[in-house]
């Protein structure tokens, strides 16, 4: 793998991570359980379909082969998607979503600071941006689980069960496969493991907050990086990209 | 006697400062559970495109109104009195914006 290709790679699985999580999130939008709360749960899903954007049209125009961000979006199976596997559970309970997002926007925060000082001026630039609208977002699942936590016996057990539930998807978001072994070494990127201390600070901090136990690190499941998924992502591409599929290059 | 419920949130009513230097004007309210969460909801709800540069929130039980009945009383008395007005002075040339 030559440094195009590991960046082709990279750029992809940032916008894979963001619009599967932005779709994810998106799925509360009519349904979260206050008026407020919806219209700010839209709005981070549209920070992150947003980001989806710049990620997938930069990874088109590394690959060079003439994909615009549509085709990479809504013409790729779910083998083809190398998201994390957390990005794609499903949302469960509103618990499940804050502990996910929460889980997830402690680990992006620190990858997007990092970004933004990054040789290629394309990630930098889109880190730049999309790190504001993400500390936005860590700092409201952060309020929302020590609201959980420290609020109510139904909302503390709801909480830790999400947290005991999506704890096994942690590991994978720090295992660097070959492409980002490669940006790393370049100076792309940051290794991943160099990320795993202020993630591990950050959680300890909120869950101590929250009143929380941290689950015991154990089994960590993994294989979205390398395109191997739950079974929720494939019902979840089968319902985003059908419209696409069915009337291909459709336009309103 | 209250009619709301003790599980719902409180009514917040939101100030928005638009630009530095400016009032903070009221644009509307909101529920949310304590202070923090008003501000973060406010921030939402009302400065999605840029109206925003500063947010208070105000506990919407906290602010005390004159009474639509009080409207004779209070303020009529104030519609016949011209000389309150600073109308009878010559004004100096180049004053702008009065």
């Amino acid at each position: 793998m030559n440094q195009q290709e590991a960046l082709f790679r990279f750029a992809l699985r940032m916008g894979d991570n963001a619009l599967v999580l932005g779709h994810r999130i998106s799925e509360w939008c009519g349904h979260a359980p206050a008026l407020e709360e919806d219209i700010a749960q839209t709005n981070i899903a549209l920070d992150l379909i947003g980001q989806a954007r710049n990620y997938l049209t930069y990874a088109g125009e590394v690959e060079g082969k003439g994909r615009k961000e549509d085709d990479l979006a809504y013409l790729r199976d779910s083998r083809e998607y190398i998201n994390a596997l957390i990005t794609e559970q499903p949302k469960g309970d509103f618990a499940h979503t804050i502990v996910r997002s929460f889980l997830w926007d402690a680990f992006h925060r620190p990858l997007l600071n990092a970004l933004a000082n990054s040789s290629d001026e394309r990630l930098k630039g889109i880190a730049e941006k999309a790190v504001k609208e993400v500390a936005y977002h860590l700092r409201h699942s952060s309020e929302w689980l020590i609201r959980f936590g420290d609020g109510t016996e139904e909302s503390h057990r709801r909480a830790q069960t999400a947290l005991d539930e999506l704890w096994r998807f942690t590991g994978e978001l720090f295992e660097a496969d070959e492409a980002e072994q490669i940006l790393a070494k370049e100076g792309v990127i940051p290794p991943l493991e160099s990320l795993k201390a202020e993630w591990n600070a950050t959680v300890d901090r909120v869950l101590a907050e929250a009143t929380l136990k941290r689950p015991s690190e154990g089994w960590m499941a993994s294989g979205g990086k390398k395109g191997v998924h739950t079974e929720h992502l494939s019902l979840m591409l089968a319902e985003m990209q059908t419209l696409q599929r069915s009337y291909p290059g459709v336009e309103w | 006697m209250s009619t709301t419920n003790e599980k719902d949130w409180p009514l917040w009513e939101i100030f928005l400062q638009s630009k530095k230097g400016l009032d903070h004007k009221h644009v509307g309210s909101l529920h949310a559970a304590d202070a923090r969460m008003a501000v973060e909801n406010a921030r939402d709800v009302y400065t999605r495109r840029g109206e925003g540069n500063s947010i208070w929130a105000v506990r919407a039980s906290d602010i005390h109104a004159s009474r639509p009945e009080d409207q004779g009383e209070f303020f009529d008395p104030a519609d016949d009195k011209v000389y309150r007005h600073p109308t009878f002075y010559p004004m100096p040339e180049g004053v702008k914006y009065i």
